[in-house]
């Protein structure tokens, strides 16, 4: 899915932004003051309608605001012109065909506080005001447009720098032996949060550089893991992933209840969940098969008084190595 | 073939926020009800077929980057999985047909198994 920009190529106006969630997210975190244009043009209502023709060709421009003592007064734009034109009405002053007391946003507002007010009337720029009323800059749908993939872009580069850095880890900290050692609590019964921990791991994972092959193994295991710790336990659990350039060590523990006979519970099918759990879907007696099928080796252990740990560790060959630094390196050494 | 004729094709219901599903193509099919089932047998970037409608198929399919999960014989995921799908970028779409319908459906419409 990530590979696939469903908006590639096309020109984001109001409707599709509506339909691209981190668009639509951006346009309540972005401030209009941030999209804006702020060095506009501006023109005095006792100029002519012959300076608009001037400006509109001068600066390419299709409006400009109209300001007398620094308060906002109107807006003058094409169709004002159009109509002034019409009845050859050149030397009229601006304020006979401008729009009076026009539309407004507020500086310190969100971008979709614009995006309202483009949507329910038919003007094409919004002067902008900031708390003392006063103007400080022009906003059109164009503005707005910029700023949003401006915005993306600066978050596709966010990625991208959290990827690199992350990539890096274990060539920028020089000690004998470095890993990184993440840990996460799994309530017992918490089946809306199921997922999320190996969903973590995932990403923190493909962050490092790990193959995607590897990322997917690992997000397999763990999830099985962390549904058992979610389904079968008394307390819940515990999930401990070590990440080192060349293994991950996961382990899954918990307190209890511990199981009975582990060749049993490895065995394809055998499952001793609830048949509401498997209503669900879970309890096909898949888990740890799954697990063995995933990683590299894998010891289970159990006591019924004690509970359960389950190791479960993945070798990493030198192409796929987390941490490009360290493939590099090992590579130069080769 | 895209998403969007699957859509078409099947009258499938979208329950996650609309995307341009034209352009999204998926690898195969695959169904089960099972979700240990569907973490070994279903391949990156396909169709799951199932009547489970619990937010944990969100994070299975996030996991395995499934394209899109097919929900069947009407049964409906509560707006918090709906939520969490349009987090994680999976499409849910829900028919009232049953599974041996949906899959004979994608089939007559070439998506195979991966």
């Amino acid at each position: 899915m990530e590979e696939t920009s469903p908006h590639k190529g096309r020109l984001i106006n109001d409707e599709v932004a509506e339909t691209i969630t981190r668009a639509e997210e951006l346009a309540y975190e972005l401030k209009i003051s941030e999209v804006m244009t702020s060095n506009m043009h501006k023109i005095s209502p006792d100029q002519t309608m012959q300076d608009v023709v001037d400006l509109f060709r001068q600066a390419r421009i299709s409006g400009a605001p109209v300001v007398l003592n620094n308060q906002l007064v109107g807006i003058i734009s094409m169709e004002d012109l159009i109509r002034c034109l019409v009845t050859s009405d050149l030397a009229a002053n601006i304020s006979k065909y401008m729009t009076p007391s026009p539309l407004t946003v507020k500086a310190g507002d969100p971008v979709i506080e614009a995006l309202k007010v483009f949507v329910n009337s038919q003007v094409g720029r919004l002067p902008v005001l900031d708390e003392n009323e006063h103007l400080v800059g022009i906003l059109t749908k164009g503005d707005i447009t910029r700023g949003l993939l401006r915005a993306l872009q600066h978050d596709y580069q966010a990625e991208e720098v959290r990827r690199y850095r992350a990539s890096h880890l274990f060539e920028d900290i020089i000690s004998d032996r470095t890993s990184l050692i993440l840990r996460y609590t799994i309530r017992h019964r918490d089946f809306n949060h199921g997922g999320e921990a190996s969903g973590n791991i995932k990403r923190a994972l493909l962050r490092l550089g790990a193959s995607p092959q590897i990322a997917r193994r690992c997000g397999i295991a763990i999830y099985e893991a962390e549904m058992n710790l979610i389904i079968h336990t008394t307390n819940g659990g515990v999930l401990r992933v070590e990440i080192e350039p060349h293994r991950i060590s996961i382990d899954a523990y918990d307190d209890g209840p511990g199981i009975k006979d582990i060749e049993l519970a490895m065995k394809p099918g055998y499952s001793t969940a609830s048949e509401e759990i498997r209503e669900l879907g879970f309890g096909a007696g898949m888990g740890l098969v799954n697990i063995a099928r995933c990683v590299d080796s894998m010891v289970l252990e159990s006591s019924l008084d004690k509970g359960t740990r389950l190791r479960m560790k993945l070798f990493l060959d030198k192409a796929e190595t987390v941490g490009e630094g360290y493939a590099s390196k090992q590579g130069d050494a080769a | 073939m895209n998403l969007a004729q699957i859509i078409q094709e099947l009258h499938l219901t979208v329950l996650t926020e609309p995307q341009d599903f034209a352009a999204v193509e998926p690898s195969s099919g695959y169904t089960s009800d099972l979700l240990s089932c569907v973490m070994s047998g279903a391949a990156k970037h396909s169709v799951w077929v199932t009547l489970q409608a619990h937010s944990n198929i969100v994070a299975v399919a996030a996991l395995l980057e499934l394209t899109a999960i097919i929900i069947t014989e009407g049964a409906m995921p509560d707006p918090a999985t709906i939520a969490k799908a349009n987090q994680e970028g999976i499409t849910l779409l829900a028919t009232t047909d049953p599974s041996f319908h949906v899959i004979g459906r994608l089939w007559d419409l070439g998506l195979r198994a991966g």
